[in-house]
């Protein structure tokens, strides 16, 4: 049988982190009461105007040169209609002519074959990134025959961003967005939670034989999580091959995905084969962004957004973080990788390392190996951790020193969980669990051993 | 002599002197309103709030702090501008009882100045149409149809013709705020002005009609019909009083980001204007076909008195004014599919009982709720709006609409600092003429000549100057150069001097006349 080559691209839709919504002054908050968010703007009162939010601008160039983009100094924005419930003006304010950002790059690593040891950094191209506004959303009680709107996120700025269909498998998407959600929040331009629905993705999914061209691709909607995201990838790809190979063809269609069966199924068919009617938005003039070349002179610079003010004000991405780990503290880069991806682990690692004279490279074990563990186990996030840097740092600091073995070391650690405010050196004097470094001290304990087991020891000098 | 005296009489001066208050003049005019009822130019009648409004008004001149020109004079809103608890219903089915939580800027505007609020005015349903005869509440008669000047030249008709059948329609869509000025209702009212809606009915009815440079004026709260066409419309008796109005409007609205940033500086009309040093342009294109030879006479009179002023008078030409209907057809068409997309009844306005779905309680609500010429407009500008008629329809008529727009830059650029024009074809045709033709025909004949300066963002004014053989009003327009309304209006002023326009003689307002209502007659308050 011929080989499959899947492809897989994604469309990602990230809520920008910003005090009130892109075209007006209501706030943003997640899980407010319904519909106690809602301007007369949002609520398309007729006779309302958008006005633009500058943060949520400023967030999208933030992004756009994250992720080493061309940032447009000029963009405008359009509207596309379509009738929807959670849609009160009828149309969406996006922007389809001219984007404020395109032709970037994101890049991420994967561990070969599922050992941490080995690591591989691939790239995928990003299209664009668009300023667009959120819907509302609607609950649709079929028991009563009727749809409830809450309005409350009708507006919100989003960031979409398109990453091209260079990615191959569910675990190579999966990796982009998480590595995406990681710059996102490091910007401090979206929180980017998937389950608060802050950044949700769309997978464009096909596959065809090496040499031919692509094959027709389905939309996959309603992933929840990046897990289930490579669940649904794979699935997807499978299904299709499954299809193809029994002779059947592929539907260009929108699928959602079960994550309770693990599937995807076909979606209600909401929208069909939609005309969008795009037009300019005739109420907002074109987006016009300086840098320090373009700025004029007389400028009230309240007024405008300056790329490469934002620029230099960029904060370290994640990869420069990783570079810097490892320079830093002589780790592997697998390590930084798994410092990085649980939030607040960086941090405690640094403290532990300030406090102890263990060497980093033999903290980060304990650290990843044993802490990391440890949290997992009982879905503990960093900052809830029963065990503090400076607890850690002082149990690894009598491990350094041989007053403990690191069996000990363990059996500490076991007591510290318990979050009794012990001190390990408490604990290990409790338990007695000293080595002994005196030299006489080891030989009586050994003649006692010795003296008690007569026939074993001749056993054992007879060979 | 006596008419300039009267001219001059300014109703501000009189409430500061305290010849009349604030309430008497307000209830004056509802007065008035109640007894021209027949003229249907009003939907709303807000009394309570205006009696109100004039109330406090009059407390503030009595401590001798009236907030500026405009406190206690009574004004009048066309129906598209939202007024916070005062029904906005833009004539349609579809906001009939609606109750706007909020005021327009401009309607702010106003109220922070003191002005008293009488009522909202009847339009054409959302501002479509030259006639403001297609609203749910019924046609706007013209004030002139019952005007001693019009009946005196209708004797020669049939006599068992009664003054029902013969009444002539206002011209749209701001009929119901031309009217309202025009039959001394209210010193001043808003109208909007997309096409020609508000120069259009000015001119026949015979007061000052100001489409201001689009930018100058927030349209925030206006419920649009072409974003990047309309403006608020300015209606008064005289351009002096037009002026004032506009200095209390103009500015930058961080609520409406189509608002230019500039400081914008109130201005007062020199009290003598001189048009000597002026190129006035005299554009071949307006010699449009059908202008009456009453009016092509008219504007040639007009000429003669710029020249015999001192000013340079020439001929121009505005190459693609001819494009400018079909141009403005699918433009208009576009965005007004797109802006009526909001009416779904969800949120607001009418909503059909029909529930067996979403979809088809959205399809049930806007057949109920709008009439034939916006669902009509609703359907052609889906169509220009389809992705394989983009291109054909909707960025070709851009293209037509930057030539239009330059050939005004061109005409400008070359030295010409005011255009003079027809406002309109004839002067005001019967009701029962008028509607032979439908709505669409009726905006393509009727926008013409007023058209071209939307599609540039130009300001433009239409100045009433004389009767027609009819006894019916006819105006001529000037259009300017962007942001220049002190020049325009300046030349406006003068050429209002020149022709001395006749007042209506209303059998309503002379019934109202003694020493109070003296200030009625007064065109201005200014």
């Amino acid at each position: 049988l011929a080989p499959w080559v899947p492809v897989v691209g994604l469309e990602i839709h990230a809520q920008i982190s910003s005090n009130s919504k892109l075209f007006s002054g209501s706030q943003v908050q997640f899980a407010a009461p319904p519909n106690s968010l809602v301007s007369f703007f949002d609520a398309s009162l007729p006779g309302t105007l958008p006005v633009l939010n500058r943060r949520c601008v400023e967030a999208a160039v933030m992004t756009g040169l994250a992720l080493n983009c061309s940032i447009n100094k000029k963009s405008l924005f359009d509207r596309k209609h379509y009738f929807y419930a959670d849609l009160p003006a009828g149309y969406q304010i996006t922007q389809q002519r001219v984007p404020i950002a395109v032709n970037g790059s994101l890049s991420y690593s994967l561990c070969i074959d599922n050992k941490m040891s080995q690591m591989v950094t691939k790239t995928v191209r990003i299209k664009q990134i668009q300023l667009e506004q959120d819907s509302g959303k609607s609950l649709h009680d079929d028991t009563r025959s009727q749809t409830l709107v809450d309005l409350n996120r009708a507006g919100v700025g989003l960031m979409e961003v398109v990453m091209e269909p260079d990615m191959c498998c569910g675990e190579e998407a999966a990796a982009a967005v998480r590595e995406l959600q990681l710059i996102l929040q490091t910007l401090g331009s979206s929180q980017a939670v998937m389950a608060e629905g802050q950044l949700r993705v769309d997978a464009n999914v096909s596959v065809h034989h090496p040499g031919e061209p692509y094959g027709v691709r389905t939309e996959v909607k309603n992933i929840n999580s990046i897990r289930f995201l490579a669940k649904a990838v794979d699935y997807e790809i499978q299904r299709q091959i499954e299809e193809l190979e029994n002779g059947g063809t592929i539907l260009n269609e929108t699928r959602a995905f079960d994550s309770k069966l693990g599937c995807t199924v076909p979606m209600r068919d909401k929208e069909g084969k939609q005309d969008y009617r795009f037009m300019p938005e005739p109420n907002l003039p074109p987006l016009i962004l300086y840098d320090a070349k373009s700025l004029p002179a007389n400028m009230n610079h309240q007024q405008v957004v300056n790329i490469d003010w934002i620029h230099e004000r960029l904060p370290d991405l994640p990869s420069v973080k990783r570079a810097k780990l490892v320079e830093q503290y002589g780790i592997l880069p697998e390590h930084s990788f798994a410092l990085l991806n649980e939030d607040g682990l960086t941090e405690f690692f640094e403290n532990v390392v300030k406090q102890t004279q263990m060497k980093p490279k033999k903290v980060i074990g304990w650290i990843l190996n044993v802490l990391l563990s440890y949290l997992k186990e009982h879905s503990l996030t960093v900052k809830e951790s029963p065990i503090s840097s400076l607890m850690m740092a002082d149990l690894l600091n009598l491990l350094e020193k041989k007053e403990i073995s690191s069996t000990a070391a363990k059996q500490v650690l076991a007591e510290l969980w318990k979050g009794e405010e012990k001190t390990p050196l408490e604990i290990v004097k409790e338990k007695k669990l000293e080595l002994i470094q005196d030299q006489k001290e080891l030989e009586q304990i050994c003649q006692a051993v010795i003296d008690g087991q007569e026939n074993e020891v001749i056993m054992m000098a007879l060979g | 002599g006596m008419r300039q005296l009267v001219w001059r009489f300014q109703v501000s001066s009189a409430l500061k002197e305290g010849h009349v208050t604030p309430t008497e003049l307000c209830q004056r005019c509802l007065a008035l309103i109640k007894s021209t009822r027949f003229l249907n130019a009003y939907i709303t009648v807000a009394e309570e709030a205006a009696l109100k409004q004039a109330e406090e008004s009059e407390k503030r001149y009595k401590r001798g702090q009236p907030l500026g020109v405009l406190d206690g004079i009574p004004i009048a809103v066309k129906d598209n501008f939202n007024t916070a608890g005062i029904e906005t219903t833009c004539a349609s089915n579809m906001l009939k009882g609606y109750i706007s939580p909020y005021n327009a800027t401009v309607v702010q505007k106003l109220l922070d100045q003191g002005a008293v609020l009488l009522g909202k005015t009847n339009l054409d349903e959302f501002a479509m149409g030259s006639g403001s005869t297609d609203g749910v509440f019924g046609p706007v008669r013209n004030p002139w149809s019952y005007s001693r000047q019009y009946k005196e030249k209708s004797v020669s008709k049939s006599h068992s013709e009664d003054e029902e059948s013969n009444w002539v329609i206002t011209g749209g869509s701001s009929g119901g705020s031309a009217a309202a000025v025009s039959s001394f209702t209210c010193f001043a009212a808003l109208g909007s002005d997309t096409g020609g809606s508000t120069r259009n009915p000015a001119a026949h009815c015979g007061v000052v009609g100001l489409k201001p440079t689009y930018g100058l004026i927030s349209r925030h709260g206006l419920i649009p019909l072409v974003n990047s066409m309309d403006v608020p419309g300015i209606l008064t008796r005289c351009v002096d009083d037009a002026a004032v109005v506009l200095g209390s409007l103009a500015g930058h609205d961080p609520k409406d980001s189509t608002t230019i940033q500039d400081n914008f500086k109130p201005f007062e009309l020199p009290s003598l204007p001189d048009v000597s040093k002026l190129s006035i342009g005299i554009p071949k294109e307006y010699h449009a076909p059908g202008l009456s030879s009453e009016i092509l006479a008219l504007w040639s009179k007009a000429a003669d008195l710029f020249k015999n002023a001192g000013a340079k008078v020439i001929e121009v030409s505005l190459p693609h004014t001819r494009y400018s209907i079909v141009c403005y057809h699918v433009l208009c068409t576009a965005e007004v599919a797109s802006n009526m997309a909001r009416f779904d009844g969800l949120e607001y306005g009418h909503r059909s009982d029909m529930n067996k779905s979403t979809e088809s309680m959205y399809a049930a609500t806007r057949r109920e709720g709008f009439n034939d010429v916006v669902r009509g407009r609703i359907l052609s500008g889906n169509y220009f709006l389809l992705k394989q008629n983009y291109e054909n329809y909707f960025i070709k008529a851009q293209r037509v609409r930057r030539l239009i727009a330059n050939d005004f830059l061109k005409v400008f650029g070359g030295g010409v600092d005011i255009l003079l024009t027809p406002t309109t074809l004839s002067d005001a045709v019967p009701y029962r003429e008028f509607i032979k033709e439908d709505n669409r025909t009726r905006s393509a004949q009727d926008d013409i000549l007023t058209q071209a300066a939307n599609m540039a963002g130009l300001p433009a004014i239409n100045v009433p100057t004389a009767l027609s053989e009819r006894g019916l009003p006819i105006g001529l327009q000037f259009i300017g150069r962007s942001f220049q309304e002190k020049q325009l209006l300046t030349v406006a002023k003068w050429f209002e001097k020149q022709v001395k326009f006749p007042m209506i003689q209303l059998e309503e307002v002379k019934r109202h006349n003694h020493d109070v209502f003296q200030h009625q007659k007064s065109a201005s308050f200014s």
